[in-house]
């Protein structure tokens, strides 16, 4: 119930944000980089809208909703930093990685995307704690951005353990690169 | 299993004979020769030399081929053993080979030196099954050691000859053999970022390989049912990992349990009733069992670190399991109920994967230290640790259903560009004897079967 209605706001939010000002998503994005307030600007910031949303009927009665716009949302999460990383064995989110959590919180406060959490080991485990370790991982980035102020029911987690590497080598440098957490976005809320 | 009956047929004449022969053994023969007989639990067996004639097929094409066939397959077992060494059947003395229906000339075997003969025969039956019998002989003692025969379809004849590899292997050892047996595992392919998973199963020799995934779901960890009949392995499928359990014959599988997050590293009781798994959720990952005919679950953990693969006591009543709970990583034994934990291993490093032998007196793990792997065992009370293979990365052992033979994989170092070599290897327990196991590509996660039943 709660959800509905704040499912509603939000579609409220966005046909105002489609009326008045359909042209400032980029800036709030870029806004975002800021640090420091973000978080409330973030509440205010306009959604994007998709391309496929329509735009002829604004003002004509019928309601329309935003669908989040995966692709633009992933983007700006890329812009932002769409990855953190750990410390061997750790789930630690250091200051580096807070402050690239920061910036996705400003991003996904301001869209209607569902994420996923990646989590990610190297290979300097086993198979099966590593699958654990991944999700500690995940959970520990879901948690933050939760904390910030992004509805726990759109962030999902999942472990890959150490199956699905980014930089390939059985060295420190590539290994660094594999301990990460990545989020992902899934698809809008609204509408769907 | 009623594939094969079994009959013992020793005639009466010769019974008397290997009496007589014991009876001259014991009397005459030196202490060498007077028993026939590999003690397996020393550190260094000179393989045993063992002739082994094709066996009779007699003028059918067909059955003589298929003679042929099977000693090569039960050679094969025996040497991969490393315990038999099987002499080249161009050297084999006794021409026309021996006859089921006379005793061998031993002289001829004695000018070899070979202590062990065996031989056997097919015959094609007017039902359409074949009728396989072998004789194995003590050469010095001039004794039978077994003579038994198996009746079973034409296509059977690999698992026959690997019955008939693990009746020398006890004969000889005084250990159950482990030939007939097959194993899971999960073959690999493609770049090292989107690795290709495929759950595959084949004879422990390598033979009657077969995939059982197409590769489109990323799939780990697979794990026999001590019934043979099914699979249980963790399957990406869905979106969220989940532990399902497959059926062998109808390919048929279903994710287990209705658990609110990821579950993992499954394995079944010994008794084949429940499976024990970890399920992961908010970060935290905990043990449990789940009930497979009430689907019932059950929280054996509860601790803020990860507590995960879990593995049973043959007699079911422990789990042994791996937790950080002490800040890295170790093994833990606790009550089947959850209850009376306590840690067994207190060496230097990190411990993972415990896996309760089948004869219940060892614990084979994956260990890293200092940066390397390596599989060992330590008993069930964390003593007599040993090493018994060390890599770059040496993970995920696995027991021989006699637990005197463990196999795992071995992984190379990536060059940055290509995927690492991954392959499986077996080791017998004092460390001896390590054999890459044939696979078509790069392969991990072996499950050994039980024996058939």
């Amino acid at each position: 119930m709660l959800r509905k209605c704040a499912m509603l706001a939000a579609v409220v939010l966005a046909v105002a944000a489609c009326e008045t000002a359909p042209d400032e998503t980029s800036a709030a994005g870029a806004g975002g980089l800021g640090g420091g307030g973000v978080g409330g600007s973030g509440m205010s910031a306009m959604p994007p809208v998709g391309s496929g949303a329509g735009s002829s009927y604004g003002s004509t009665g019928v309601q329309r909703a935003p669908l989040g716009n995966p692709a633009e949302a992933q983007r700006e999460l890329a812009g932002v930093g769409d990855v953190v990383f750990f410390a061997f064995d750790s789930f630690a989110l250091d200051g580096l990685a807070q402050s690239t959590l920061d910036r996705q919180a400003a991003v996904l406060l301001k869209s209607s995307v569902n994420v996923i959490i990646e989590g990610h080991t190297d290979e300097r485990g086993t198979r099966e704690y590593n699958l654990a370790l991944g999700d500690r991982r995940a959970t520990a980035v879901k948690d933050y951005l939760v904390a910030y102020g992004v509805s726990a029911s759109r962030i999902r987690t999942i472990s890959y353990g150490e199956e699905r590497p980014a930089a390939i080598g059985s060295n420190e440098t590539a290994w660094a690169k594999n301990r990460r957490a990545v989020t992902v976005v899934v698809g809008g809320t609204a509408g769907s | 299993m009623t594939a094969f009956s079994l009959a013992i047929p020793v005639p009466r004449r010769l019974f008397g004979r290997i009496l007589a022969g014991l009876l001259l053994v014991l009397a005459a023969l030196p202490p060498a020769a007077a028993e026939l007989r590999i003690d397996i639990t020393r550190g260094v067996v000179e393989p045993l030399p063992i002739a082994i004639v094709p066996f009779d097929g007699g003028n059918n094409a067909q059955t003589a081929r298929t003679g042929e066939d099977m000693a090569a397959v039960i050679s094969a077992d025996l040497e991969r053993s490393g315990l038999f060494r099987p002499l080249d059947p161009r050297s084999f003395a006794q021409q026309p080979p021996p006859s089921m229906d006379a005793l061998p000339r031993f002289s001829d075997w004695r000018t070899l030196n070979v202590p062990a003969l065996v031989y056997g025969r097919i015959i094609a039956g007017d039902d359409g099954r074949l009728k396989v019998e072998f004789r194995l002989w003590d050469v010095f003692a001039e004794q039978q050691l077994a003579g038994l025969a198996y009746f079973t379809a034409p296509a059977n004849w690999r698992r026959i000859a690997h019955i008939i590899a693990d009746a020398i292997y006890k004969r000889i050892t005084g250990e159950d053999g482990y030939f007939d047996t097959r194993v899971v595992y999960v073959a690999e392919s493609g770049p090292p970022s989107k690795r290709i998973k495929r759950l595959a199963i084949m004879d422990q020799d390598g033979a009657n390989h077969r995939f059982l995934t197409d590769g489109g779901t990323l799939v780990l960890t697979p794990r026999f049912a001590p019934s043979l009949q099914e699979i249980t392995y963790l399957s990406f499928g869905g979106g969220m990992p989940r532990v399902f359990i497959r059926d062998l014959d109808t390919n048929r599988q279903e994710a287990v349990g209705d658990f609110p997050g990821m579950t993992f590293s499954p394995r079944f009781s010994p008794d084949g009733e429940r499976l024990v798994l970890s399920l992961a959720m908010d970060g935290n990952t905990e043990i449990y069992t789940v009930d497979l005919r009430t689907r019932a679950t059950r929280r054996l953990t509860n601790n803020a670190a990860i507590d995960t693969s879990p593995s049973y006591a043959p007699d079911g009543r422990q789990i042994v399991f791996n937790s950080d709970r002490g800040g890295s990583q170790q093994l833990y034994v606790m009550d089947a109920d959850g209850s009376n934990v306590r840690r067994i291993s207190h060496g230097q490093g990190r411990y993972f994967t415990p896996v309760w032998s089948p004869r219940g007196d060892q614990i084979a793990f994956t260990k890293i230290l200092g940066g390397k792997f390596s599989v060992g065992v330590m008993t069930p009370e964390g003593d007599g640790e040993r090493i018994l293979a060390e890599g770059f990365h040496v993970e995920g052992p696995t027991w021989a259903p006699n637990g005197r033979v463990l196999m795992y994989f071995k992984k190379d170092p990536s060059d940055g560009v290509n995927p690492s070599r991954s392959r499986l290897y077996t080791i017998d327990l004092v460390g001896r004897n390590e054999r890459e196991v044939p696979t078509p590509q790069d392969a991990s996660d072996p499950a050994w079967s039980p024996l058939h039943p």
